[in-house]
Parts: structure tokens; sequence; C-alpha cells
């Protein structure tokens, strides 16, 4: 391995912070895009060379840019995103019906074997599927023609498709979670799903056994063993070991189970990371002391790293997107915060160093690890 | 020829710089004009106009010789200064945002 990628999605553009294996220096470049909101950027898998890039403004919609030469060109390409059939309604957060209406990507996730193979996960809550590149967009209605589509909800951020993860060991098994209508689940490569959220306890929620309506932040896996998932939720952090059947909460001795990112060690599938956050509605590090909370034991006993991360007077969130690991032998751990500061860690979460201290506010960390 | 001006940010997205000069054919609107525009730049499809609707959009306006035209029909025929390529017909994006 040869060095590493980090894709940061800011609010004001994208930057590309690259380093070789040590992790020690680096170079920076962006801002690309500048002054849009990038709300995700990810390498293909399959051909680290092609990126993939949410680009959204309030002034002129969204775009989706591609790049084939690992971000140094980059070219537009499809942005119509047309709901199959009649959309619909789903309920507004007074309850009553309201049409689905799209509004940005939040999340691009490319093929695990197809560099030409992207899905998008979009405002109001929608799974889409480019198979060119990103010219030409289909949804997979089954989704969001679940059953329960009427009765999904937006969480305070939107009702935003936010996390989808591909199984490789099982390429018609996917999942994705939208807040605040929960996680679910294909067995079909995307044409039929089925919430996946028994388990999880949402006290906002009157029916304590409510197939959806869960504030689901962030899901994640280790691509070795694809049956077990973590989940961030609005509050408690949860595990399933049977492919979301059944969750479990692991929030343990957290001193708030609220947040939003969680990722997998590269090497290890039971050590995970969190970033606890004071809720509801400060949003911000307990105490002002930015910790990240890392378990060995897949959840429930937790420890604080602290080392070269603020420790006191810190403010910042941490954003659902915006954690990732590569891959070296040393795995190397990455999140960006609201305050524009990007920290890597280079031997697991031991220690921290900033890579830039003064971006836009972040909204998504990718990395790639490049050979 | 019909003469547009675009804000910063669709003229970097279209990789254009300056005052874009197009051939209309026929009625001279702002739907003719802007069809004309996304023919030329595919890529600002959707940019100022909804995808799905074709609504303008809500942070953007059309303006020519000193009038909001924002408000009128599409399919209002632009001023005879604009149709002649006297004055241009401008695309303004709200002076908003943080």
């Amino acid at each position: 391995m040869s060095g590493v990628r980090v894709l940061v999605g800011t609010r004001k553009g994208a930057f590309v912070l690259t380093s070789d294996g040590k992790r020690e220096k680096w170079d920076i470049s962006g801002p690309l895009f500048a002054g849009w909101e990038i709300y995700h950027l990810k390498g293909s898998p399959a051909d680290p060379n092609r990126l993939y890039a949410s680009q959204c403004s309030g002034w002129f919609g969204q775009m989706i840019q591609r790049s084939n030469d690992g971000g140094k060109t980059w070219e537009p390409v499809g942005n119509k995103f047309i709901y199959e059939g009649v959309p619909g309604t789903h309920q507004f957060y007074d309850g009553k019906p309201h049409p689905w209406e799209f509004k940005r990507v939040w999340h691009l996730e490319p093929s695990l074997t197809d560099p030409d193979t992207v899905h998008a996960g979009i405002e109001d809550a929608a799974l889409f599927r480019s198979k060119d590149g990103g010219q030409n967009w289909e949804e997979l209605s089954g989704l969001r023609k679940h059953g329960s589509g009427p009765r999904w909800q937006p969480g305070a951020g939107g009702m935003c498709l936010h996390s989808i993860i591909q199984d490789p060991k099982n390429p018609g098994r996917m999942f994705i979670a939208i807040s605040a209508a929960g996680a679910f689940r294909t067995d079909d490569g995307g044409v039929t799903w089925q919430p996946i959220n028994k388990g999880l306890k949402s006290l906002y929620i009157p029916d304590p056994e409510a197939e959806v309506g869960h504030c689901v932040h962030h899901i994640a896996m280790h691509k070795a063993r694809p049956g077990v998932l973590f989940m961030q939720k609005h509050w408690d952090v949860m595990r399933s070991d049977n492919g979301g059947d059944l969750w479990q909460e692991v929030s343990g001795n957290l001193p708030t189970d609220f947040g939003f990112v969680i990722d997998v060690h590269a090497h290890d599938p039971e050590t995970i990371y969190v970033v606890p956050i004071k809720s509801d509605s400060e949003h911000y590090p307990p105490d002002g002391k930015l910790r990240v909370y890392r378990s060995k034991t897949g959840g429930n006993e937790w420890e604080a790293m602290t080392r070269g991360l603020p420790q006191n007077d810190c403010y910042v969130n941490v954003l659902r997107d915006a954690m990732a690991v590569d891959s070296m032998d040393s795995c190397g751990v990455y999140f960006g915060t609201t305050g524009g500061q990007v920290y890597a860690s280079a031997d697991a979460g031991d220690n921290w160093k900033p890579i830039v201290r003064d971006l836009p506010a972040v909204l998504s960390v990718e990395v790639q690890t490049l050979a | 020829m019909i003469r547009v001006v675009m804000p910063a940010h669709l003229r970097t997205l279209a990789s254009f710089q300056g005052e874009v000069q197009l051939e209309v054919h026929g009625a001279v609107t702002v739907r003719t004009v802007l069809d004309a525009l996304e023919a030329r730049f595919p890529m600002l499809r959707g940019t100022i106009r909804e995808q799905v609707t074709q609504e303008r959009r809500p942070f953007l306006r059309f303006f020519a010789c000193g009038e909001d035209l924002s408000h009128d029909a599409v399919d209002a025929p632009l001023p005879d200064a604009v149709v002649s390529g006297a004055e241009p017909l401008l695309i303004i994006g709200a002076i908003a945002g943080g």
C-alpha cells in the first residue's frame, strides 16, 4: 500500500487530502466546486480513479460530478432524479401527508465491482441507481413503495437516505437507512425491501414495536463479516448479529449515546468507533471535550480516545457521513467537524492530529487506500 | 443573436466565460431561450428550471431592459431589444445565503 486519499465534502466545496503510507505529511487540494455544498464524494472500489461527487446549491439545485483521474478533473453527469410513477405522499413534520419531492443527493455509493454502477441516496428518501457512470438514474422504487412509505417522516435534517451498504459476499443484499424511517434490507438486488428495525427503542414513538419511524443516523459493517451491523441511532448505539433481523443496544459506558457517526476498524470487525455528542439540540461534544470512543468488544465497553484532540472549549459537531477508515496495515481513522477540522489517526485511534484545521463545515469524509 | 448573461456559478459549470450568444428559432421567449441555452450546455439542465416541473428555481430571476420578467408567462415574447440583441437576458441569482 502506497498511500491514502481522503475525500472531504464541505458546505462550500470539496477537498482532496493525500499522503503516503506514513500519513504524517499531507497535500491539500481544493476547493473543488467552490461555493457549492458537497454532501458526499466517494471513489469506486473497482477503480480508485473513478470518483463521484454530489454537488448541490440552494440556487442551482443538484449536480453529480464524475472524475476518471482520481479527482484531478471532473465532468458533470446526469442530475435527473425522477421518482418512479406517481410519488404519493409521506408524513411531514406536522404529521400531515406531504408529496414526495426531490431535494438533494446525500450519499453516493459506487458498486463494489463495476465502476459505472453507483447508487444514490436522496432526500426525500429514495434510492436511485445508475449503470452508466452517473449519466442516467433509475429509482429502485420497491423501497419507497414498501407499505410503510406513507408513514415515513423527516428528521430535523430532512427525510434523507444517508447510508447504503452493499454485502460483499451476497450481491443481492444491501442495507440502507433513512432518517427518520429506519433501516431496510433487500435480498434481491433492490427489487423488494423489508424494514429491519426490531429491537430499536425510540422513546418518542408511542408504539414500542414500531416497524418504522426510527431516527437512524448511520450504519456500518465490516466487509469480512457482513451479517454484523452497527448503528448510531438518534439515541442508542446498536448492534445486530443477524443482518438486521434483531438489534441490541451496546451503548454501555458512553458518556452519551447520541451521535451521528459510527465506523468499524478495517482489520478487526469487533473494533468500532463513535463520537458521542450532547443532545437534544446542543449537538456538540459533552463537556467541550472532543473524544472518539473506541470499543474493542463490538460495543458495551468503550474507551475515550483523546490524545491530540481538543479537551476543552470544543463545541463542534461530527456529522453522519464524516468518519471513515483506511485499510493500511495500521488502520487509519479519520473524521471531520462542523468547525472545519479533519482529524486523522494513523494508529487505530490512539493518537490524533489535524490534517487541516480551517475548512468550511465538513459534511462527509471518505478514504481511499491506494496501491 | 440572443445574448444571455448567467451567474458566475453557472458559467463555471458550463466552462464558459462571458456572455452567451444563442440563435433562437421562432418566437423568442424565456422558454425558447432557456431551451437553446440548455441545448448548448446540457449540464445546465435542472440548474435554472426544476427538472420535473420546469418551473424557475426560486432563487433565480430573469431580467431584461431594467425589468423583472420572472413572473411573466414563460411563453410571453421577450422585449424587442432582447430579440434584436441590443440588450441581454439576465439570469440573476439571489443575493442571499451564508
